[in-house]
C-alpha cells in the first residue's frame, strides 16, 4: 500500500488521484452518515409531536402547496445543477465549474428566501416555535435543514475562492466534490422534509 | 474518456428527470386521488426511497471511490435513522402510552 500508488479500479477523476483525496472522499461519506443519525432524531420528534398542536394552527392550516412545491423544485434543481458543475471539473472546465456551480447557490439562495418568508408568514399568524409541540418539531427540523443549506452556500462559495486563485488542482477537485457531496445530500433530507412533513401534513 | 463523460451528462439528466417525475407523482397521489390516508403514506414513503437512491447513484456517486465501505457507512446510518424514527412513532403513538 505504498501512499502513491492508485488502486485499480480507482475512477479517472481528479478528486480520487491522490490517497488524501480518496480518504477524505471516504470520511465524508462517514460524516454524511452521522448526519443521517442526526436528522433522523428530529425527524422522530417531529412525527412524534405532529398530532399535538395544542389547540394552535395544523399542518393543513398552514402549509401553502405552490409555496413549498416551488421550494422543492429549487432545491432539486440546484441538486442536477450542482452534479453539473461535478461533471465539468472533471472534464477540466474552470468556467463551467463557476457557471454551474454559482448557478447551484443562486438556486439555493432561492430557496432560503422562500423558506425565511414562509417561517415570518407562519409566526405572523401567531404560528411560532412556544405555540405547539407540532410546531417546535416543525421549525427545528426545517430549521436545521435551513441552517445546513446556509453552511454550505458559505461552505461551497470559499471553495469557489480557492478555484479561482489555485485552479482545478487535485485538491480543489477534491473540495469541490466533497461540497457537491454535501448539498446533493440536503436535497435528499430536503425530500424526506417534503414527504414526511409537507405531504404528510395534507393527508 | 469523452464518450465517458458524455454519457455522464445524460446520467444526470436521467437522474434530474426521475426526480421530478417522483416528486409530482408523490403530490398528485396527495392532493388527487381517493386513496386512504394509509395507502397515501405508504406510497408516498415509498417513493422517497426511490428519490433517496436517484441522489445517491445518479447525483453522489456512491458506486465511484471506495465504493463498498461507502455504501456500508451510509446504508448503517439510515439503518440507524429507521431504528429511531420506526422505533419512536412505535413506541410513543402505537403503544398508546401518552393517551
Amino acid at each position: 500500500m505504498a501512499s502513491s500508488s492508485v488502486p485499480k479500479g480507482t475512477p479517472n477523476f481528479p478528486e480520487y488521484q491522490t490517497e488524501e483525496g480518496r480518504l477524505k472522499i471516504f470520511g465524508f461519506w462517514v460524516f454524511l452518515a452521522a448526519e443521517v443519525v442526526l436528522f433522523s432524531t428530529l425527524f422522530a420528534t417531529y412525527l412524534v409531536l405532529a398530532d399535538r398542536t395544542a389547540g394552535g394552527p395544523t399542518g393543513k392550516d398552514l402549509f401553502e402547496v405552490k409555496d413549498f412545491m416551488i421550494e422543492t423544485m429549487l432545491l432539486l434543481t440546484s441538486s442536477f445543477t450542482c452534479g453539473l458543475a461535478t461533471l465539468e471539473m472533471r472534464k477540466g472546465n474552470k468556467k463551467g465549474v463557476f457557471i454551474w456551480m454559482i448557478t447551484t447557490l443562486l438556486l439555493g439562495a432561492g430557496f432560503l428566501g422562500m423558506e425565511i418568508s414562509e417561517f415570518v408568514a407562519y409566526v405572523n399568524e401567531g404560528a411560532t416555535l412556544q405555540t405547539s409541540a407540532f410546531l417546535s418539531g416543525f421549525f427545528v427540523l426545517v430549521g436545521t435543514h435551513g441552517l445546513h443549506v446556509t453552511v454550505g452556500i458559505i461552505w461551497i462559495s470559499l471553495v469557489l475562492i480557492q478555484v479561482a486563485q489555485r485552479g482545478l488542482t487535485p485538491t480543489t477537485c477534491r473540495k469541490l466534490f466533497i461540497g457537491g457531496l454535501y448539498w446533493h445530500f440536503l436535497d435528499v433530507v430536503w425530500i424526506f422534509i417534503f414527504t414526511a412533513v409537507y405531504l404528510t401534513g395534507l393527508i | 474518456m469523452s464518450e465517458q463523460q458524455h454519457a455522464s451528462a445524460k446520467h444526470h439528466v436521467i437522474g434530474f428527470a426521475l426526480s421530478l417525475v417522483l416528486t409530482f407523482v408523490a403530490l398528485f397521489l396527495v392532493i388527487n386521488t381517493p386513496l386512504s390516508a394509509g395507502l397515501k403514506l405508504t406510497a408516498i414513503i415509498i417513493l422517497a426511497i426511490f428519490q433517496m437512491l436517484v441522489q445517491l447513484v445518479y447525483f453522489m456517486h456512491v458506486t465511484e471511490g471506495s465504493k463498498v465501505y461507502q455504501i456500508i457507512s451510509i446504508s448503517y446510518g439510515l439503518f440507524v435513522a429507521v431504528c429511531i424514527v420506526a422505533g419512536s412513532i412505535w413506541l410513543m403513538l402505537l403503544n398508546g402510552m401518552e393517551g
